[in-house]
């Protein structure tokens, strides 16, 4: 290289700092992944080495796919995330645009009943909300989940996709209403299109804890047939405890969906943190 | 604007509003209130009967509930404290130290420091399970390695270290967040006012402690709030780790996996829906409480600056 930088001794200390945390956060996930290739006598024979020849096998994930039902657990994982984040985007940014927008009566005491789902977690009412769900039968559905996730997002999302729609220019807005569009065709075609980034913020900040959460699978809907993906390895792993091969390789596959996902969501999620803090 | 005279009603406010508001004070507000009036009730030959403060008076009084709830408090507490002792600073500094101008790949770092907190905690909980297992041996290997075997303890399986244990894998897979949002804080600082700070000769280590710490007060006391919440509601990982017996002999309970058993019940207890209204209430309290402590106390006397 020809353009040969100084480093200094703050440069390798920062490198060296950041290259050891590096390691600690990202050693399990790698120790479990090599280990779920390997057969059960070099799993504790070598658990640090990558797996060879020798120590290549698929035992695990042949258990797993054999037992347990992976992919209708990540079909309902799926199916509750995508609905809920569209919920959550739609009528979030409706009530967004309504408080953004409008001036009228019991506009601010609006905003202040929506955001105080942002800092009181919907856990706490639980038994309600399971007793709730006996009553109207939504027991043991992926809709009790979709509904669930969604009255949990909107807080924040109606907070920050406001604070976004604010800074749309009224010009553009007025220019539209000139020109003889209704308020929903605003809304949809003008405002929309320029508060997306601001959108696709919020679904990666929702997509994660919807996609990880126990708590409410494991009370709302444990049935066999909508259990997610997290309540799924959940149960198969406390199934199998003493099969390594199937444990390392259930958590191989649970982690896998997620890691893609953040393969293709991570720079617009480190680009939303930043943003949201700078606005 | 132009205003008419008498303004028809707005009709699309509402249909604006109406989804969002409904499906909010139906699946949370309501459920949320409701769960806090179900403590008032308990069932009586199967029928709901109001009792008033009864079910608190056991929570708190009755010598097997008040030990277990003052129990899950205390490690509840204990357990917020490491996220705030550990986590914050770990986060800040890698924050420090990501933010700096000339860094490096640091948008892998980033994004790798980062991974832990998009797992799950089944994930990370099994994972950590596993790892920390004297059966494995991959822990007392790594401390072989380094000539610290000694020090090699069944963490998770002993009432003295499993709670400090466990969250200390919070940390590292929460720590993720505080880094992101205090290095976002920390771009936000204008070049103007650090550059203002180097003619002035302050510069590298005094320039985070005299410039960027005070600017950045206010992240942190959103990060210690949000902390606060999601520690005091946490369930998934001591579950997914210890199971709701929250083992050993409850050494890891927290008011969440003490709610579920109480809710849901377990080995021979009946699960009591009433009683874990009441410790959710409990937990709402809390939360309230700190809440309004970070609202009032703090979030006022810290002055925002803005940019």
């Amino acid at each position: 290289m020809s353009n040969v930088r100084r480093m200094t001794g703050t440069t390798i200390a920062a490198h060296s700092i950041l290259i050891i945390y590096t390691i600690i956060a990202m050693f399990p996930v790698f120790v479990i992944l090599i280990n779920s290739f390997k057969s059960r006598k070099y799993i504790f024979r070598e658990p640090l080495a990558l797996p060879s020849s020798d120590s290549f096998s698929l035992i695990g994930y042949e258990t797993v796919l054999k037992q347990g039902d992976f992919f209708l657990y990540f079909q309902n994982s799926m199916i509750v995330t995508v609905v809920s984040l569209t919920l959550i985007l739609t009528f979030g940014a409706m009530a967004a645009f309504a408080l953004a927008e409008y001036r009228f009566k019991g506009n601010t005491l609006m905003g202040l009943y929506l955001a105080l789902g942002i800092m009181i977690p919907i856990r706490i009412g639980t038994v309600a909300i399971l007793e709730m769900m006996v009553a109207t039968e939504l027991v043991n559905t992926l809709t009790a989940l979709i509904l669930v996730y969604t009255a949990q997002g909107l807080p924040l999302a109606v907070f920050i996709l406001s604070e976004f729609m604010r800074g749309v220019s009224d010009d553009l807005k007025n220019a539209g209403r000139i020109d003889g569009l209704s308020e929903y065709k605003i809304f949809f075609r003008l405002v929309v299109p320029i508060v997306r980034p601001a959108m696709a913020t919020v679904a990666v900040f929702n997509m994660i804890p919807i996609w990880n959460d126990l708590w409410f699978p494991l009370i709302l809907a444990p049935s066999e047939a909508v259990k997610t993906l997290t309540l799924g390895s959940q149960v198969f792993i406390g199934q199998y405890v003493t099969n390594w091969n199937a444990v390392l390789s259930a958590l191989s596959m649970a982690i896998l969906p997620v890691m893609i996902l953040y393969i293709i969501f991570s720079r617009q999620l480190i680009r939303g943190i930043t943003s949201g803090a700078v606005k | 604007m132009a205003t008419p005279l008498k303004r028809p009603v707005r009709w699309h406010i509402a249909v604006f509003l109406a989804p969002a508001v409904l499906v909010y004070t139906a699946v949370m507000i309501y459920p949320l209130f409701n769960t806090l009036r179900l403590s008032f009730f308990t069932e009586i030959d199967q029928e709901r009967v109001w009792v008033g403060f009864q079910n608190f008076k056991t929570l708190f009084g009755d010598e097997l509930w008040s030990k277990q709830f003052w129990n899950a408090l205390a490690n509840n507490g204990w357990f917020f404290f490491i996220h705030m002792l550990v986590q914050n600073p770990i986060g800040v500094a890698l924050a420090a130290i990501l933010s700096s101008p000339k860094l490096r790949f640091s948008a892998f770092y980033r994004s790798a420091i980062f991974v832990p907190t998009i797992l799950s905690f089944v994930i990370v909980g099994f994972a950590w399970k596993l790892i920390l297992s004297p059966i494995w041996g991959i822990a007392p290997e790594l401390l072989d390695s380094i000539g610290l075997k000694f020090l090699y303890q069944p963490w998770l399986g002993k009432e003295e270290y499993a709670l400090t244990t466990l969250s200390l894998v919070s940390v590292w897979q929460y720590v993720g967040i505080p880094m992101m949002l205090i290095y976002a804080a920390l771009l936000s600082i204008p070049d103007e006012i650090l550059e203002a700070g180097e003619c002035d000769g302050v510069t590298g280590f005094s320039a985070f402690w005299k410039i960027k710490l005070p600017l950045i007060l206010p992240s942190i006391g959103i990060i210690s709030i949000l902390t606060f919440v999601a520690n005091f509601n946490a369930f998934d990982l001591i579950y997914a780790a210890q199971g709701a017996l929250a083992g050993p002999d409850f050494s890891t309970d927290i008011l969440g996996t003490f709610m579920y058993r109480t809710f849901f019940g377990f080995q021979l207890q009946l699960g009591d829906p009433h009683m874990g209204s009441a410790i959710a209430s409990a937990m709402f309290g809390i939360i309230l409480i700190g809440v309004c402590i970070y609202l009032f106390g703090i979030q006022r006397r810290m002055r925002n600056y803005q940019f």
